[in-house]
């Protein structure tokens, strides 16, 4: 019956495939013809830029909240809080059109003491062009959900870790530094890994602020040419080969994080190969009485 | 001379539990000192208390003549910033019942972190001395393991010498065995036994009654967040033991 059903959804799956490739508003020719295009090419880059620079700042800027979210002090907690409720409530598409209208909302910028000296004056429509916007946009939006993601692998490492670390003597700074960043990167890895293809495809919302990524050129071309299910097809493939290529990077990552064993039981214990020439009879004793009993439990541990 | 280490009148409480209740304590240069008593009694509680881990309430803890956690300025006893406590906390070693090795790191790297990265002593001389004090827990050929390749008992031992590798004044142990499978747990207390005799001042929180008479100097029993009785190892025996309490406690467990 297992075989039947597969049989069946193969064999599916293969007309459905004959039928697209044979569909004559498919258009292969075209579809080959822009595929390595200029400017197609050059929006490929921009989506590229744009998701880059994002992921870095939202991961920086992301650890800076999550730091601020669990520290003591409850107004640096409460304005991270705020922080990730503003930018999560907002649509991005919303933020992003907002974003590229500041002018309209404040005609200049302006770096100073509040009620104080201005120091720096930035006409913002000079500023704000769509790239920036753009880059601004998907930066912070995914700060606060970068941030959540670090706050639950930071509250992930146990107390134990940074107790010990504190009863060595180092600061707080230190400690995070040093001890409890690397382990809540392991944690995070997978669900950031999962941000950035998600952030990816949703920059093709830049097309909306007339920002010529990869969506946006595909749609500059079909507009003049109409051969809009071909060009359409260009950008997916793209999308596609990228979102691919960023999954081989996150298998491969992962599987180095898991070989570095940092959790309990992710390697098997060896047996005691040498025992060292400065152990005492008495170290060998314990060595071998702790070796002969203890293999099976962290096996289970 | 003031003793070496100081425990006056100190009380804890969490919200309204008191959990440890106005106890005064002194330990002397290279003295061992075993806190018994049964759970619930705050010994952990006061060890922690002992290298700040724990925010005491009232009274004061004073090490080699320095107060811990607070400086008197302008004649006014003010905090200490943390950088200054992290400062004070380097003298004081700590090994904890759960191991707590870094679990990113090597056992090497493990030893290292601290007195590199705190101390800033050279790396190829901690590196030296790492090995030297592995070699002292008989673990050096396990330097590059991670801690999740050793056993319990191999990772309590690497514990040691990490916080050994700090050069501390004063080494306490919480609970050392307690987390260990019982056929590891002589391994561990073998390493303790061999600290007490190089002079180093430890205080030691333990259920194993057998060990504390034949490592410590004096022992302290607590009950319900008081000091019951204190004596020498020598009486800690159901007979020894002036309290009935303490009796009671040891008749249970011996």
């Amino acid at each position: 019956m297992r075989w039947v059903v597969a049989a069946l959804l193969v064999l599916l799956l293969l007309g459905w495939l004959q039928g697209l490739a044979f569909n004559q508003a498919l258009d292969w020719p075209t579809i080959g013809q822009y595929f390595l295009n200029y400017d197609v090419l050059a929006g490929l880059g921009r989506t590229l830029l744009i998701t880059a620079v994002s992921i870095v700042v939202a991961v920086v800027l992301g650890a800076l909240l999550a730091t601020m979210r669990l520290s003591d002090n409850p107004v640096l907690r409460g304005l991270a809080w705020l922080y990730v409720w503003f930018f999560r409530s907002i649509p991005l598409l919303v933020l992003l059109v907002l974003t590229f209208n500041l002018s309209l909302l404040w005609p200049t910028i302006d770096i100073g003491i509040p009620y104080g000296p201005v120091f720096v004056s930035v006409n913002t429509q000079e500023l704000i062009n769509p790239m920036v916007a753009a880059i601004v946009t998907f930066s912070l939006q995914q700060a606060a959900y970068t941030s959540e993601v670090l706050r639950a692998s930071i509250q992930s490492v146990p107390a134990g870790q940074r107790e010990a670390a504190v009863a060595l003597g180092m600061t707080r700074t230190r400690t995070m530094m040093k001890i409890v960043f690397p382990q809540a990167f392991r944690v995070a890895l997978p669900p950031i890994a999962n941000d950035t293809i998600n952030l990816l495809k949703s920059t093709s919302l830049v097309a909306f602020i007339a920002v010529p990524d990869l969506m946006y050129s595909v749609q500059q071309i079909y507009s003049s040419n109409f051969r809009i299910v071909p060009l359409l097809i260009v950008a997916t493939l793209w999308y596609m080969i990228v979102v691919s290529i960023l999954s081989v990077g996150q298998y491969f990552i992962e599987r180095a994080l898991r070989s570095s064993p940092s959790r309990v039981g992710r390697r098997t214990i060896e047996a005691d190969p040498v025992l060292p020439d400065s152990a005492t009879p008495d170290d060998i004793a314990a060595e071998r009485t702790a070796d002969a009993g203890t293999t099976p439990k962290e096996n289970r541990a | 001379m003031s003793p070496f280490l100081q425990v006056t009148d100190v009380t804890k409480r969490y919200d309204d539990v008191t959990v440890i209740d106005d106890v005064s304590l002194e330990v002397e240069r290279g003295e061992t000192v075993v806190l018994l008593g049964p759970s619930g009694a705050g010994k952990s509680t006061l060890l922690r208390c002992m290298n700040m881990l724990e925010r005491i309430d009232r009274g004061r803890i004073v090490l080699d003549g320095e107060e811990l956690g607070w400086k008197p300025r302008k004649g006014v006893m003010r905090e200490l910033s943390g950088r200054a406590e992290a400062r004070q906390r380097q003298d004081i070693g700590m090994v904890f019942q759960s191991f707590n090795l870094f679990s990113h790191l090597t056992v090497l790297q493990n030893v290292i972190e601290a007195p590199v990265g705190v101390l800033k002593r050279p790396k190829a001389e901690a590196i030296a001395e790492a090995h030297d004090l592995l070699r002292q827990v008989g673990l050096d050929h396990k330097a590059d393991a991670y801690p999740a390749q050793l056993s319990g008992g191999q990772q309590q031992r690497v514990a040691i010498a990490r916080a050994l590798a700090m050069h501390p004044k004063l080494m306490l142990f919480d609970e050392p065995t307690s987390a260990l499978d019982p056929e590891l747990v002589s391994e561990v207390l073998d390493v303790i036994k061999g600290l007490a005799t190089t002079g180093m001042t430890l205080v030691i929180v333990t259920h194993e009654i057998g060990f504390a008479r034949e490592v410590c100097d004096r022992f302290v029993f607590m009950e319900d967040g008081r000091i019951v009785e204190t004596g020498a190892s020598d009486r800690l025996t159901v007979d020894g033991a002036t309290s009935p309490r303490t009796r009671n406690f040891l008749s249970r467990v011996l």
